[in-house]
């Protein structure tokens, strides 16, 4: 077994910089399939704990499709089915057995659109809280602001908390949702390109949230923006056509990456 | 080029003028039976309409009461009845089973009963529920409404859950949210409007049902709440009016179909103003 982990880290993560930390999530020899078309060929990477990781490739290369398989959305597909391991605190996430919905309250998810729940902006936070757990209303008020806090959205929306939440602008939307997921808690976050959607200032705002919730959260963020993912992650990942094609450091990837596609892709040279 | 510029314009000036005119003869039609019903019917309008029970065979007096109270019991048990059903059903097939065959043949034969004539749905409930009870009920006439109102509702509930884009399925169910609750949480509050008008469109639809009522419920002349017993109710009421040889029932006849028109028409607006009302946003 240390065997193999060792191995893998050693495709994976070429520099031994991802060692110094521990890792949250562990993903090994993983395959993904939707029906007969394999989407993802033995994926070997970590995430290491309080860290951005960020995932770039062209479209189609897989890079969404992994991120959903770290909090298991593609079960709720048929036809869809993954194998290999992904082991988060050391625990194989890829269990059938394994409870979906307490998998998914530790690896919460951020969208590329939008998706305020049709309510009230105070009972999109307090929808989630009161799933797990049993708060009197001010104890609930409290993490509700503090959530809200948590994203930034606090000052602009204290004074209208029982408007509806699809009355806000696309970024302060974008914004609750990250309140909600951090609301209940979770140990990793998964950003699907939450800034696709946005303007710049919001786009902003969302960045320096990222990286204000790495001290608490681990993150992966899924990006079709280069400076994105060099400007918020520590770590990248870069894929091509369903497999990893390189995977360290964010400085070093993008100064000096290793593979002649990386280098094209930075460089958009590609295709 | 400009040739072809003119020529376009001349086809586009002639199919405008066929969509107008089509517009416009189906409305003149609803438009005089509109006008018919009104000037017709305003004249019998009376406090002796919603007072007085349906009067027998030469009376120069009576209402419709009997005929209204229990239109409006069999039409509402009907859609009690048929609601939840449907729903759970249409919840079926746009949630659990949207990639199941079993989808498949129930959306078939929904199809199937939505398009039956609902003769055939009264003469169903005349050999299942009348004739082993002995006799005809507004008990019968509300399980034929139930059975008009399911497929009407297994549709629309269907379609309305379908247009809840997929990506709130998704965050419900990425902050744990158990299938149960992503489905009664989300997406029946943001498919609410569309569920509602849904509803509301097929209480319309058996508002005005005479078909199935004349085989189970068939009518009574007296006020009756009894749903064990026979039941007066509007459509049959101005079946039987309609061709007696009675002045004064062909009047009661004409206030009664304005009365339901007037009935069905209010559902329609309501369903309307609910529908619009998510748009702007």
């Amino acid at each position: 077994m240390t065997d193999l982990q060792i191995k893998t880290d050693m495709s994976s993560t070429p520099t031994s910089a991802a060692h110094a930390r521990e890792d949250k999530l562990i993903v090994r020899n993983l395959d993904f399939f939707y029906g007969e078309s394999k989407a993802l060929k033995n994926i070997n990477l970590a995430l290491a704990t309080n860290t951005v990781t960020s995932f770039i490739g062209p479209s189609g290369c897989g890079k969404s499709t992994l991120l959903r398989i770290l909090n298991r959305m593609y079960d709720l597909y048929p036809g869809q089915r993954a194998e290999g391991e992904v082991l988060l605190d050391g625990q194989n996430l890829l269990d059938p057995k394994l409870d979906l919905n307490l998998l998914r309250a530790r690896v919460g998810m951020v969208f590329q659109k939008p998706t305020p729940f049709p309510m009230t902006i105070y009972e999109n936070i307090a929808f989630g809280i009161k799933l797990y757990e049993n708060l009197s209303k001010s104890e609930l008020d409290g993490r509700v602001e503090h959530a809200l806090r948590g994203a930034a959205l606090w000052n602009e929306v204290k004074d209208k908390l029982n408007a509806s939440g699809l009355s806000l602008s696309g970024g302060q939307q974008q914004r609750l949702c990250i309140a909600r997921t951090v609301a209940i808690q979770p140990e990793v976050i998964l950003f699907d390109e939450p800034c696709s959607a946005l303007d710049p200032i919001s786009t902003a705002k969302v960045e320096e949230l990222i990286d204000e919730l790495k001290e608490k959260y681990t993150i992966a963020i899924v990006t079709h923006n280069m400076q994105q993912a060099a400007r918020v992650s520590e770590f990248t990942a870069f894929m091509y056509l369903g497999e990893l094609v390189e995977f360290g450091p964010t400085t070093r990837l993008f100064t000096a990456p290793e593979k002649r596609q990386t280098q094209d892709y930075i460089t958009g040279r590609f295709g | 080029m400009n040739s072809l510029y003119v020529a376009r314009a001349r086809k586009d000036k002639i199919v405008r003028f066929l969509c107008l005119s089509a517009a416009a003869f189906g409305l003149i039609w609803l438009g005089l039976i509109l006008f018919t019903l009104i000037s017709k019917g305003f004249a019998g309008l009376s406090w002796a309409v919603f007072t007085e029970m349906t009067p027998p065979p030469g009376s120069k007096t009576g209402g419709l009461a009997n005929a209204i109270m229990g239109s409006i019991m069999m039409t509402l048990i009907g859609v009690g009845v048929g609601t939840p059903i449907g729903m759970l059903a249409g919840t079926y097939l746009a949630e659990y089973g949207r990639h199941e065959k079993l989808s498949f043949y129930v959306r078939f034969i929904n199809d199937i009963l939505l398009s039956a004539p609902s003769i055939v749905i009264g003469l169903f409930v005349y050999g299942a529920v009348v004739v082993p009870m002995g006799g005809f009920s507004g008990f019968a006439g509300s399980l034929a409404l139930a059975v008009i109102v399911i497929p009407v509702v297994v549709r629309t509930t269907e379609d309305m859950l379908l247009l809840v884009p997929n990506q709130l399925r998704e965050a419900a169910a990425a902050l744990g949210l158990p299938r149960s609750l992503v489905i009664r949480r989300i997406a029946y509050t943001a498919a609410r409007t569309g569920l509602i008008t849904g509803i509301l469109l097929a209480t319309a639809r058996v508002a005005g049902e005479t078909a199935p009522l004349l085989f189970t419920a068939l009518s009574n002349q007296f006020w009756n709440v009894n749903l064990m017993k026979t039941m007066a109710n509007l459509p049959v009421t101005i079946n039987n009016f309609v061709q007696s040889p009675y002045e004064y029932w062909r009047q009661l006849a004409w206030t009664g179909a304005l009365l339901i028109t007037l009935a069905v028409l209010a559902l329609n607006v309501i369903a309307r103003l609910l529908g619009t009302e998510r748009k702007p946003k």
